[in-house]
């Protein structure tokens, strides 16, 4: 079995009195690809904050529990922003800022001490290529950002947060605003990146957690329902409430 | 990196508490030097400039408010050329850039000297009426503007004619930015200075009509401060000033809170 | 026949309504036409490179040079400027990312009735507490009133415009982008620099020139604090009058030619707003065509 990444035990997690995740307890894998998946509201995408501590943005988000990285504890061991250094994420909508291309990837190694003109060139043409867009910006380096297509714009989001080498990129319904070829392509991708990175994912797309995951986790109603190899959720799920969803009977 | 952080974050404070710190002086300092002085006599010797105010603000408003109103509306409801609307909009946004001394010059050869007003309420107030517009325009749209399509769309459906649904429907949902607007244009004319000062004169006496010359509580407090007549009546005066200021901007508050 | 006349009411409600707009562009027509036309003509009489750049203003030896006036109004809006654009951003920028929801809404009622305290109580203001100041700390009992005067006095009047026209804009910057700056490990203030405050720069640029469009324009409270005297500034405490206070101050007595020079002196601060306004039309094109 592989490494453990992520160890998450007995985590809590309440928007003012609202009870959001109830006491989840599990691993998460390094190299490889988790999907979470469950209806909307069930707290996936919450639950996915935790992990680089985006919710502490949040107005009255209360946590406890213990999440693990690398066995230290990242709401009391760690400075958020090494976390969020390792940690990547990649959102919903894909959100390039409003600068050139360059300056997109640029951001992230800028931000952290990097002024080196040579260092930060090689830097943009190695997360893009990762990104498996390079060959279509490489001549608009210059350009603005938001001149790209939809499935480009999240491959760029992709490419900006491999740049500061993370271990681990999360990823929040990254292909749910893209047409199905740029999905195919972003789905491409991530199976590649796994060689590199751990992946985490939520998806409401059954069939992109199939043809894409290693693990799956179901989620309802903030509990989690089964988590498994992939293969075996989609098989020979152990819960009626996981088979009713994965063969569509709600949701 | 952190240490950086927190010192521009300290600077961001302080700014923004420099705006309050310095509201607060100047208020507390204008008033506190001016509550001595607001005794009887202070009040009768106030009356002209009080009822030059108010005459001023009540013309102003009638010749503004009809027309800004109406303007609004053709904006929102019937211009279907875009070209004429960004004329239009140009125009407004070009008139609530000029400086009220400008306002002051033209209104000075328009009304005081070809039309031949005189230094009057009138002449003041055509001059203000037209200083204002934009802000009645400008507030007028944005209340037209949230009037859902569904309560026109369901009025027109009933066979209710564009104007008919405009009287019916459109203008009662838009009362409260109508208010809004006088409220805020009542602020600016009391406020402002140079344009009455070179339209409706300054003398000192209660307006018999309105092609009488009359002097504004603004102009009061300029000409006592300026040629150091009384700064205890001056400080009076600003007192005054500030009151009605703060009671415009409360009913604005209310209004606009009450809406949401 | 009733359908008829419904019908032509209708008609001619909506042409009224079309009037009043058009109003609106005669009002700024006539307005220019009347400035220009009272103006124009003593500029031709003087030569218009005389007047903008004549040191001297007499206008009893009928001796019309505003320079004095141009070089003081451009003094004292760079110098309320340099001021104002920093207090007034930071300010936006703590009311739209930094302020607990309570305080921002009591700084931004603050803000409200500093916007519409009467101009002339800021320059009375100005006159009781700032000019005695200066004329003890800085200009030692030789009067206080001048160009430092008028630009701090100009520069509390300012903030509420820059402040509320940058909040907006700050406002309106998508907050994706400060999801994915903080997530790629950035600190707030770095976020807020780096992304925030450049994506939002049209809307703080517009807000600047609204603000110069301000200083440039006030009369009243700048007569009360600036001294008045036609002089080339030679230090920041030296007493200076402004093209808008010229215009008010020797309107009153003014006859004949020395009335046009005034209403000239108009034109000229007339071209400096047009030249604002024109810069303002650049910028909006811009950032609505880039979406």
């Amino acid at each position: 079995m592989a490494k453990i990444e992520f160890q998450v035990e007995h985590l809590n997690l309440y928007y003012d009195k609202f009870h959001a995740l109830h006491d989840l307890t599990l691993d998460i894998y390094q190299n490889e690809i988790t999907a979470l998946i469950g209806p909307s509201g069930c707290g996936k995408s919450t639950f996915i904050k935790t992990l680089n501590r985006m919710n502490d943005l949040v107005e009255g988000c209360k946590i406890d529990g213990t999440i693990k990285l690398n066995n230290v504890d990242i709401y009391k061991d760690y400075d958020i922003i090494d976390l969020r250094k390792k940690v990547g994420m990649v959102f919903q909508k894909p959100n390039p800022f409003p600068m050139s291309v360059y300056d997109n990837i640029a951001y992230g190694p800028r931000i952290h001490g990097i002024k080196k003109k040579a260092q930060l060139d090689d830097i943009v043409e190695e997360a893009l290529t990762k990104a498996f867009i390079w060959d279509e910006v490489k001549d608009r380096l210059k350009k603005s950002a938001l001149a790209l297509s939809g499935g480009q714009q999240q491959r760029l989001c992709i490419a900006r947060a491999l740049s500061i080498s993370p271990e681990v990129v999360l990823m929040d319904e990254p292909t749910s605003a893209l047409d199905p070829l740029s999905t195919l392509k972003i789905e491409d991708l991530v199976l590649e990146l796994k060689k590199d990175y751990t992946i985490v994912m939520v998806t409401h797309n059954m069939q992109q957690a199939g043809r894409v995951s290693d693990y799956t986790a179901f989620f309802l109603n903030g509990d989690i329902v089964e988590y498994d190899r992939t293969s075996k959720i989609f098989e020979f799920p152990q819960d009626k409430r996981t088979e009713d969803y994965i063969t569509g009977r709600f949701g | 990196m952190k240490l950086r952080d927190k010192w521009i974050k300290g600077a961001i404070c302080f700014c923004a508490f420099f705006c309050v710190a310095v509201l607060i002086w100047l208020i507390l300092y204008i008033v506190i030097n001016g509550i001595p002085s607001l005794n009887r006599e202070f009040f009768q010797s106030l009356i002209p400039s009080v009822a030059s105010t108010l005459a001023i603000i009540g013309m102003t408003l009638v010749f503004s408010v009809p027309i800004g109103i109406m303007c609004a509306i053709y904006l929102t409801e019937y211009a279907k050329s875009s070209k004429i609307v960004k004329a239009i909009s140009f125009a407004v946004d070009s008139l609530s850039g000029i400086p009220s001394i400008l306002y002051g010059l033209f209104g000075m050869t328009m009304f005081v000297t070809v039309l031949n007003f005189k230094w009057s309420l009138l002449s003041g107030s055509l001059t203000l009426a037209i200083m204002i517009l934009p802000v009645i325009i400008r507030v007028c749209q944005e209340s037209l503007i949230t009037v859902p399509t569904e309560y026109k769309e369901g009025s027109f459906a009933m066979g209710a004619t564009k104007l008919k649904t405009l009287v019916k429907i459109v203008l009662p949902c838009t009362s409260r930015g109508i208010v809004t607007a006088i409220i805020l244009s009542i602020g600016r004319i009391v406020g402002e200075t140079a344009a009455v000062y070179l339209t409706a004169g300054m003398v000192n006496r209660v307006p018999e009509s309105i092609m009488d010359s009359g002097r504004t509580l603004s102009v009061h407090l300029y000409m006592l401060a300026k040629e150091a007549i009384s700064f205890e009546q001056a400080f009076g005066t600003a007192t005054v000033l500030i009151v009605i200021i703060l009671i415009v901007n409360t009913a604005t508050n209310l209004i606009v809170r009450e809406k949401k | 026949m009733k359908r008829k006349l419904t019908k032509l009411f209708e008609f001619s409600i909506e042409k009224l309504f079309l009037l009043s707009a058009v109003f609106c562009i005669l009002a700024l027509g006539t307005i220019l036409i009347f400035v220009f036309y009272k103006g124009a003509p003593v500029i031709g009489k003087i030569g218009f490179l005389e007047f903008i750049t004549g040191t001297i203003w007499q206008p009893q030896a009928e001796i019309f040079g505003i320079l004095p006036m141009i070089v003081s109004s451009v003094y004292i809006t760079l110098g309320t400027m340099v001021l104002a654009i920093p207090i007034g951003v930071l300010t936006a920028v703590y009311l739209s990312y930094l302020a607990p929801k309570k305080l921002a809404v009591f700084l931004r009622r603050s803000i409200d009735i500093l916007a519409s305290i009467p101009s002339v109580v800021y320059g009375f203001f100005g006159l009781m507490t700032i000019v005695p100041m200066i004329d003890k700390y800085l200009a030692k009992g030789t009067g206080g009133n001048g160009m430092l005067a008028a630009i701090l006095i100009l520069t509390i009047m300012v903030l509420p415009t820059i402040i509320s026209v940058s909040e907006t804009s700050l406002r309106s910057v998508s907050n994706s982008y400060r999801e994915a700056s903080l997530a790629l490990g950035a600190t707030e203030i770095t976020t807020i620099f780096k992304v925030m405050v450049p994506a939002a720069k049209s809307g703080i640029f517009s807000s600047v020139i609204l603000g110069v469009g301000r200083v440039l324009g006030e009369a009243m409270a700048v007569i009360l604090v600036s001294g008045n005297a036609v002089q080339m500034p030679s230090s920041i405490l030296s007493r200076v009058r402004t093209l808008s206070a010229n215009c008010a101050l020797e309107m009153g007595y003014a006859e004949g030619m020395h009335n046009e020079a005034l209403y000239a002196t108009g034109v000229i601060l007339f071209g400096f707003i047009i030249l604002l306004n024109i810069l303002m039309y650049i910028v909006k094109t811009r950032s609505e065509r880039k979406g």
